[in-house]
């Protein structure tokens, strides 16, 4: 079992002809993604990757009976093919696009608000499903069918995670990157909610950064209803008030959205966090060593 | 984000139709004097022109009597830096002063809409408590805090700036006044993609009217694609040397105090570089993203940014290779150590595609590179080879 995409998943690819589109289309098909066609306006009726080609979200969704579409699409036409994908019906909707204006986003939120769509993104890496499915940039040789689940704010602190779990034999269920703007899709809770339900998943890996509250309100989420064992590390400790860390997200503003909040609220709810992003893998073995000692006990 | 100098954001609010008082940029005691002349007295007021806040405190407002007076505040501040609570100990230089009429102030408001990132819409803040650092009067006054959410399928409705304003304690006139600046605040938010727009203070004239009295426009950086007379305003003399120049070659920087550099592929392993030093007892010098396609060409650029700063002692150099290969990230390392003259011991954790190679290439290469065998050893190596640095 596995979140949000299997080998099931019937994927399609938003800005499918473009470099970037072209590019990832290539490794996800290689590594064994069902990746079922592609839109760009224009070139609907031609094929590349010998998948077929749309000039329509809708026109694709209809003749492949797609669920998932991966979006690569330039910034400034990002929002209307969320919009689109939406519209047509799709029920993952993963944005990679970096640089959305913020007010585009806060419309398109509103406009997915109560629809049947799912986002996760912008600015993300995207989600893998080891040795089914990778929807996204991340580099897929690196993960591994396993038992844990990863839900991470940034690309590369994903990979990280991804590295420690599959070296420590664990390897992963499912890995999210939600992304690193202030205004995005899938949230934290989202996330956990799944990897909770999620029978495969064994322990669940969040990874954090400095800006807003999501990583708070996860904590208080994780209290209220994950029984699953979570292992958090938030990154930003030693990040300047004010500044940009790169992702439009990551900013500590009016003295709000510090990793110290952040690692007293999860610390509050009994999270295992780690300082040291080294020490992820090694973290998630002993809280599920730790959750198996504590299984035995009452047997006894 | 882009910043807007106050009388830049002046212009804004007066053509949105928001009440600002008389005011004249002047960049020399000249042009400063001959503002005074032209504008109503008898008091006036001459403002630095630098990003940051916190001016009045550090003497960057003065409050003058004669064009006299003006002329010489004018002079006092241009050609300076000024030092506010809110810049690094250099300050910002002061190139422009804004000459204004002085107002007459019964009370003083904040007033602005606002990102809230978790519901992801946009909320209108308003305090009567204004003048003074909104989250200062957030953390110990809460209750004087008022607040209404906006529906982006909406907008801001009539009744909302009503509750604030009846909120705030206006009365008759003022209500009518009050919602036309904070229509046109939310219009200018969306219509200019702004990241902020705040009025502190709002104030209350002796008369009973609205104006203006600051404004401050930051502009989201992401929609500047769009709003080409926003770039126009763009003053690259406020911005960080190093950082402006770091996005000429699009990568990310910011300058911190330390004294290990970092270049790191990605916003979130190059804040947990930073921090992974600092567990180390270190102190990281900056953050670097170099992206998530590290070329050679671009590896030299920040090679370059970093050796730019006298105070670091050690480079850490912290790359996952993902879709890039190790490899070729490694020769771009040699190329720009070799082309760039790195002098400082450089500290290189791959890791990913290739990372094997990669690291045999290193070793190889005859430079002072040292290769670390994971996360945690990369950052203790950079740690004492940044202290030995500093004792020699």
């Amino acid at each position: 079992m596995s979140i949000l995409v299997n080998r099931r998943s019937r994927v399609i690819c938003q800005g499918f002809t473009g470099r970037q589109g072209t590019f990832h289309s290539e490794q996800a098909i290689a590594y064994g993604t069902n990746l079922v066609g592609g839109v760009t306006p224009g070139r609907g009726g031609t094929r590349h990757l010998d998948r077929p080609v749309f000039d329509t979200v809708h026109d694709a969704v209809q003749a492949t009976r797609a669920d998932v579409s991966v979006i690569y699409v330039p910034a400034p036409f990002a929002a209307d093919a969320i919009l689109e994908a939406a519209d047509a019906g799709i029920r993952l909707v993963v944005c990679i696009t970096e640089g959305i204006p913020v007010n585009d986003m806060v419309r398109v939120k509103a406009a997915l608000a109560g629809g049947r769509s799912r986002l996760v993104g912008p600015n993300c890496p995207g989600v893998i499903t080891p040795g089914e499915c990778k929807v996204g940039i991340m580099p897929g040789f690196i993960h591994r069918q396993g038992s844990i689940g990863i839900v991470s704010r940034s690309g590369t602190l994903t990979y990280e995670a991804v590295f420690q779990t599959t070296s420590a034999g664990l390897g992963q269920t499912t890995c999210v990157g939600i992304g690193g703007d202030p205004v995005r899709g899938l949230n934290f809770i989202e996330a956990l909610a799944l990897f909770e339900r999620d029978p495969d998943t064994a322990g669940i890996i969040m990874v954090g950064e400095i800006g807003g509250s999501d990583e708070e309100a996860a904590a208080e989420y994780i209290r209220r209803s994950v029984e699953k064992p979570v292992v958090a590390y938030i990154a930003g400790v030693t990040a300047p008030a004010g500044k940009r860390m790169g992702h439009a997200g990551a900013v500590i503003a009016g003295g709000k959205g510090t990793a110290a909040d952040k690692y007293a609220a999860l610390e509050e709810a009994n999270v295992r966090t780690v300082r040291s992003a080294a020490d992820l893998g090694v973290a998630m073995k002993h809280a599920l060593a730790a959750r198996r000692r504590r299984r035995r006990k009452p047997e006894r | 984000m882009m910043n807007l100098h106050e009388y830049q954001s002046k212009r804004i609010f007066a053509e949105a139709g928001i009440p600002v008082p008389a005011g004249k940029v002047a960049a020399t005691e000249a042009e400063a004097v001959a503002a005074a002349r032209e504008l109503p007295g008898p008091v006036w007021v001459v403002k630095a022109q630098v990003h940051a806040g916190g001016r009045g405190k550090a003497g960057g407002v003065k409050l003058c009597h004669s064009a006299a007076e003006v002329g010489a505040a004018a002079k006092g501040m241009l050609g300076g830096r000024l030092v506010t609570p809110q810049t690094d100990s250099t300050g910002l230089p002061v190139n422009q002063v804004y000459v204004e009429s002085g107002s007459a102030i019964a009370r003083e408001i904040y007033l602005s809409p606002l990102l809230d990132r978790e519901r992801g819409r946009i909320a209108f803040i308003a305090s009567a408590a204004g003048g003074m650092n909104i989250e200062e009067v957030a953390a110990r006054e809460p209750d004087k805090i008022l607040r209404v959410d906006v529906d982006p399928a909406v907008g801001l409705q009539g009744y909302q700036c009503r509750r604030l304003a009846f909120g705030l304690g206006l009365a008759g006139r003022q209500i009518a006044e009050f919602e036309r600046i904070a229509r046109a605040l939310y219009r200018l938010y969306l219509e200019r993609d702004l990241a902020l727009i705040e009025i502190n203070p709002l104030i209350v004239t002796r008369e009973g009217g609205l104006v203006a009295l600051d404004a401050k426009i930051n502009v989201d950086a992401n929609a500047l694609f769009r709003q080409p007379e926003l770039v126009a305003l763009r003053d690259p003399a406020q911005e960080d040397a190093m950082e402006r120049e770091a996005s000429e070659h699009e990568l990310n920087y910011v300058s911190l105090d330390g004294n290990i550099a970092c270049m790191v592929n990605g916003a979130g392993l190059a804040m947990a570089t930073m921090d992974l030093i600092k567990l180390h007892g270190g102190e990281p010098a900056n953050f670097l993203d170099v992206g998530g396609t590290a070329t050679a060409k671009r590896v030299t650029a920040a090679f370059r940014l970093i050796l730019s700063n006298a105070r670091v002692r050690a480079i850490l150099v912290n790359i996952f290779g993902g879709i890039v290969r190790c490899d070729v990230i490694a020769e771009g390392i040699v190329q720009a150590v070799k082309s760039a003259g790195v002098n400082l011991p450089v500290v290189v954790r791959l890791e990913g595609t290739n990372a094997d190679t990669a690291r045999a290439l290193l070793a190889a290469s005859r430079l002072a590179i040292t290769v670390a065998r994971d996360l945690s050893d990369a950052a203790t190596q950079a740690v004492r080879l940044a202290q030995a640095g500093s004792r020699r």
